[in-house]
């Protein structure tokens, strides 16, 4: 029972981080329908920027945490500005290979500036363990499980309650129409990315800090593990999206515990399979009829 | 009916072209063996610069371009009294077999070097095989493992392949004998890198040799960051120590998660984690009762004048405690210039043959002998971290 | 559709003429070792993006798990020709490798094939995937050392004949009827089927077409490279292949045949800028699809009956 335990322990921290990354991908899928490969890289430009402002100018946790989300964030608007505005109207298709492009020119540009050694990441919060009925519990665990869940709770609340949020929402169901009513589509797609990008900018630090290890590849596998969760979850949903993200770290734990660690990837596709044939567009995605 | 007609002699139009095609005989490339041309000894380097194993082969372009450097700085090497110097062609592979191959046919056709240093990984050097071994150029891969690399299928010994480094069941074997001899472990749980042949060969190695019993076998994935299942379900199955053959990346992450589950059984592994940046990444004070095997010692350095040369020159150079993968590649440039040396030739077949001949080379990670089989015979240390620090040295002999 | 032989003896005169010409420059010594591989690379991946591009860009189905295929045909023919080192062995292998790629398309695309979209993409992207994990934890194929020492039974000749094969296949295929319905359904599924076309049937034709051409290109590359891992086709893998699909132009035999050339091109002679190689192409990737969205050459097609007729009959897609 204590293994048991330990292992939801286990499942709900790694769950989280994919839960992070998966918003981001959610929120700009839902706004202009592209797979924005590059996600998963500026969660490294995140972490990059927390290791070398921590390591400089001796930023404090909190410092680092907020500076990483404006990088993450600027960085998200100017990759949109740049690489998909004018794309806007192309096929989709063609923004998905600029994405990819993105994500390629990040990851070997900061191999080539940076080096593509592995760096430990500067230890400002020591880890410490709580031991709660034998189960084992780090600090560092519980505060990228509460940071997760404030960034989804606010972000739920600005979807739902901002009129920055209703834009998005509009914009996601019929741009058009959308522009005709007088919103500026430019600049709530902006945002979208801005706060898309912020969270993996946090997602960054929060990762350097909990696992003490980031490299210019960072972003490769959690980016499309992160992304699987957003399909799985429904892609364009934010409650689907951390639900998608919690079900994957939870589905890896448990296959790796009963032994099966050789194929717990293949299993976590698996699973997608198998829900996308039950549920065509994820657990909490809408199913868009078909009008003839 | 027409259409299958009109299908069926379309058909049987493309097979008689492909017939056509088949029977005339068609040219093939080659040349045999680049011989030096003007003053200058050109050394190709086919590596990992990009891709997965872009850290590794960075490292390994930083003991290369070291060795390289410092042998142009003496002038070059003395070749039948003469000296000439050293060109480095770097070229990066982008831990790909398809363009390592690539890389390959241009490093010996059109840039036409006398050898190579390269690759990192195995499945990369495999792929440069067919091509070098058609130019007769010679190969020195740091660090490729598996135990059939410089082999033919035939078992026979591939005439332009070589390694500097251990081949995955002398490494594997030796884990095991240390674990089950000297460490005492008899309930052994081991957690290996799945996705390259570093980690399952030396996983086969270590069961094939150890007398004890192995409790769990577990694998997991290049990149992967989170091994805390994995660990929690070793921490019920009693074990006495666990091995872990990867590199430093992930294995100081084992490292870290394990000490803070409250495992704290001995953790054995590799010279893939013989690098300074395991410790950081572990965190020191979780560094205790860590071994590996590796043949480069920092103890060991201290007797040794040139890897106590080297050890010098890179802090100067790099300003960081010189990584196993920069020591191995530095050995293969230097193994490449014995052999030019007793050659008296830098013709690439002398060189081969060279290479194949040496004896008792003065490298920096020990005294090298190539076998038959084309690996070198050198010495082998077991470390031990203690708080992050070697704190001992096991010989083996 | 009257089959135009002017036309047909056209191209048949152009691939021998092809054949002839690249035999002669590596007679001549123009074409030295280091541009064969490089040609041949194109040349699998000449096979590999019109497979995809009939799946894509023809039948309109967003699929990412070419590389899947393309290893279930590597490993037959190295798994094959590894005991039986002939030609023949070869061509068996090739066989056996459609043949599985075949029924694990159909295991695949049955289910996802009902899915739209980015949907399909990673559904098949996950197939692909699940596919690499088995190969990477099976023993008969090598683990994730792979196989190495594959004979090689494959040289420039065997992928050129591939080439100019497959490349009549799927050509045949998209001009057939078979290739109209297929592109209906791509247009609009609901019309289509209001016409009585079985979109269910034509979408998984055209998948299994396309699956079986990754199959014979990763047969070639096996044969060729004489050495593969699992990690050949991982889901990077089935990226470069979409790369080279929508450079083209998504819908453009001829534009594949452009973008694998260029981009074979570029790849090469990148070789020359050490690390810096794939920061350069990134930037080139980007630019490329920023000023030119619709790819090299959109949907255009190259045609000869349109040059030899001036009056095109029927203007292709």
């Amino acid at each position: 029972m204590q293994t048991f335990f330990q292992q939801v322990i286990n499942g709900l921290s790694l769950g989280s981080i994919y839960a992070l990354l998966a918003l981001g991908y959610t929120m700009v899928y839902g706004i202009i329908k592209l797979i924005n490969f590059a996600h998963g890289d500026i969660y490294m430009l995140g972490a990059f920027w927390g290791y070398y402002s921590i390591n400089t100018w001796h930023f404090s946790f909190i410092e680092a945490l907020l500076s990483s989300m404006i990088v993450g964030a600027i960085s998200g608007v100017v990759i949109e500005y740049f690489a998909y505005r004018p794309l806007r109207h192309a096929p989709r298709i063609t923004a998905l290979i600029t994405a990819i492009g993105v994500s390629f020119l990040l990851e070997n540009g900061m191999s080539y500036f940076f080096t593509s050694d592995t760096r430990d990441f500067p230890q400002i919060i020591t880890q410490h363990n709580y031991n709660i009925g034998g189960v084992l519990i780090s600090n560092i665990q519980i505060l990228i499980l509460v940071t997760a869940c404030v960034l989804m709770i606010l972000l739920q609340l600005i979807i739902k309650r901002t009129k920055m949020g209703k834009a998005m929402r509009a914009v996601s169901v019929d741009s058009d129409a959308a522009e005709m009513v007088g919103i500026n589509i430019n600049r709530t797609i902006s945002f979208t990315f801005a706060l898309g990008s912020s969270l993996a900018g946090a997602a960054g630090v929060l990762i350097g800090l909990y696992y003490n290890s980031i490299d210019p590849l960072m972003g490769m596998t959690p980016g499309i593990k992160a992304f699987v969760a957003a399909v799985l979850g429904g892609i364009g949903s934010v409650p689907g999206a951390s639900v998608g993200g919690f079900l994957i770290g939870i589905l890896e734990t448990l296959f790796q515990s009963i032994g099966l660690s050789a194929y717990k990837d293949a299993v976590v596709y698996g699973v997608l399979i198998i829900i996308l044939l039950v549920l065509p567009a994820g657990i909490f995605g809408k199913n868009m009829k078909e009008k003839v | 009916m027409k259409k299958a007609v009109k299908k069926i002699t379309y058909f049987a139009s493309v097979a008689a072209i492909a017939v056509i095609f088949a029977g005339c005989s068609t040219a093939t490339t080659s040349s045999k063996g680049n011989p030096v041309t003007d003053n200058t000894i050109k050394i190709g380097e086919n590596m990992e610069l990009s891709g997965a194993a872009g850290g590794y082969g960075n490292q390994m372009n930083q003991g290369i371009k070291m060795a390289v450097n410092e042998i142009n700085q003496v002038g070059g090497v003395n070749v039948n009294g003469k000296k000439q110097k050293f060109k480095l062609i770097v070229r990066d592979n982008k831990t790909s077999t398809n363009t390592s191959a690539s890389v390959a046919t241009q490093l010996v056709n059109n840039d036409k070097v006398n050898a190579i240093v390269g690759t990192a990984t195995t499945n990369a050097g495999t792929a440069q095989i067919p091509n070098i071994t058609k130019a007769a150029v010679p190969a020195v891969s740091p660090s490729a493992t598996d135990p059939n690399f410089t082999l033919q299928k035939n078992g026979k010994v591939q005439p332009y392949v070589f390694r500097a480094c251990y081949q995955n069941n002398f490494q594997g074997g030796i884990g095991a004998k240390f674990t089950y001899n000297n460490l005492k472990a008899r309930r052994v749980a081991i957690l290996y890198d799945n996705s390259t042949d570093y980690g399952t060969g030396l996983e086969k190695a270590f069961k094939d040799t150890f007398k004890g019993k192995v409790v769990d076998t577990q694998g997991f994935t290049e990149g992967d960051k989170d091994f805390n299942a994995i660990l929690t379900s070793f921490k019920n199955k009693k074990v006495d120590a666990i091995y872990v053959p990867g590199y430093y990346t992930e294995v100081g992450l084992i490292i870290k998660q394990a000490r803070q589950a409250g495992i704290n059984v001995p953790i054995i592994g590799t010279d893939g984690m013989a690098d300074p940046k395991l410790a950081q990444i572990a965190g020191n004070q979780n560094s205790n009762k860590i071994y590996y095997t590796t043949p480069f010692s920092t103890k060991a350095s201290e007797s040794n004048p040139v890897a106590k040369k080297f050890m010098a020159d890179y802090q100067k150079k790099y300003h960081t405690e010189a990584p196993t993968f920069s020591a191995l590649a530095y050995d293969s440039v230097n193994m490449i210039k014995q052999a030019i040396e007793d050659e008296k030739s830098a013709d690439s077949t002398k060189i081969a043959e060279g290479l194949s001949k040496i004896k008792n080379f003065d490298g920096v990670t020990g005294k090298i002998t190539i076998n038959k089989q084309h690996d070198p015979e050198k010495p082998i240390a077991i470390e031990q971290l203690t708080n992050g620090k070697v704190s001992n040295t096991y010989e083996i002999k | 559709m009257k089959i135009n032989w002017k036309t047909n003896l056209a191209w048949l005169v152009i691939m021998v003429a092809g054949f002839y010409l690249m035999n002669t420059l590596i007679l001549v010594g123009v074409i030295n070792a280091f541009i064969e591989n490089m040609l041949v690379m194109i040349g699998i991946n000449i096979i590999l993006a019109t497979g995809l591009n009939l799946i894509i860009g023809f039948a309109g189905q967003f699929s990412l798990g070419h590389a899947g295929f393309m290893a279930i045909g590597a490993y037959a023919t190295a798994i094959i020709t590894s005991s039986v080192e002939t030609p023949v062995g070869f061509y068996i292998a090739l066989i056996v490798g459609i043949v599985l790629t075949i029924i694990v398309a159909l295991i695949v695309g049955i289910p996802t094939l009902r899915l739209r979209g980015d949907y399909l993409a990673i559904a098949t992207m996950g197939a692909a995937e699940i596919i690499r994990i088995i190969i990477n934890n099976l023993k008969i194929t090598g683990g994730a050392a792979g196989i190495f020492n594959i004979p090689a039974l494959a040289n420039w000749p065997t992928v050129y004949v591939m080439v100019c094969l497959t490349t009549i296949v799927i050509l045949n295929f998209i001009r057939s009827q078979g290739g109209r319905a297929v592109k209906s359904v791509r247009e609009d599924e609901i019309a289509a089927e209001s016409v009585g076309i079985n979109v269910f049937k034509w979408k998984l034709s055209a998948f299994v077409l396309g699956a079986s051409t990754a199959a014979i290109a990763g047969s070639l590359r096996a044969s060729y490279l004489q050495t593969i891992s699992p990690n050949d086709f991982n889901i990077m893998a089935s990226i470069s292949v979409l790369i080279i699909v929508v450079l083209g132009g998504v819908g453009s035999i001829t534009g594949t045949f452009v973008a694998a050339v260029v981009l074979g091109v570029i790849d090469t002679v990148l070789q020359n800028f050490g690390a810096l190689r794939m920061v350069i192409y990134a930037l080139a990737l980007i630019l490329i699809m920023v000023f030119k969205p619709s790819g090299l050459l959109g949907t255009w097609e190259l045609s000869l009956a349109k040059i030899f007729n001036r009056k095109p009959k029927e203007v292709s897609e």
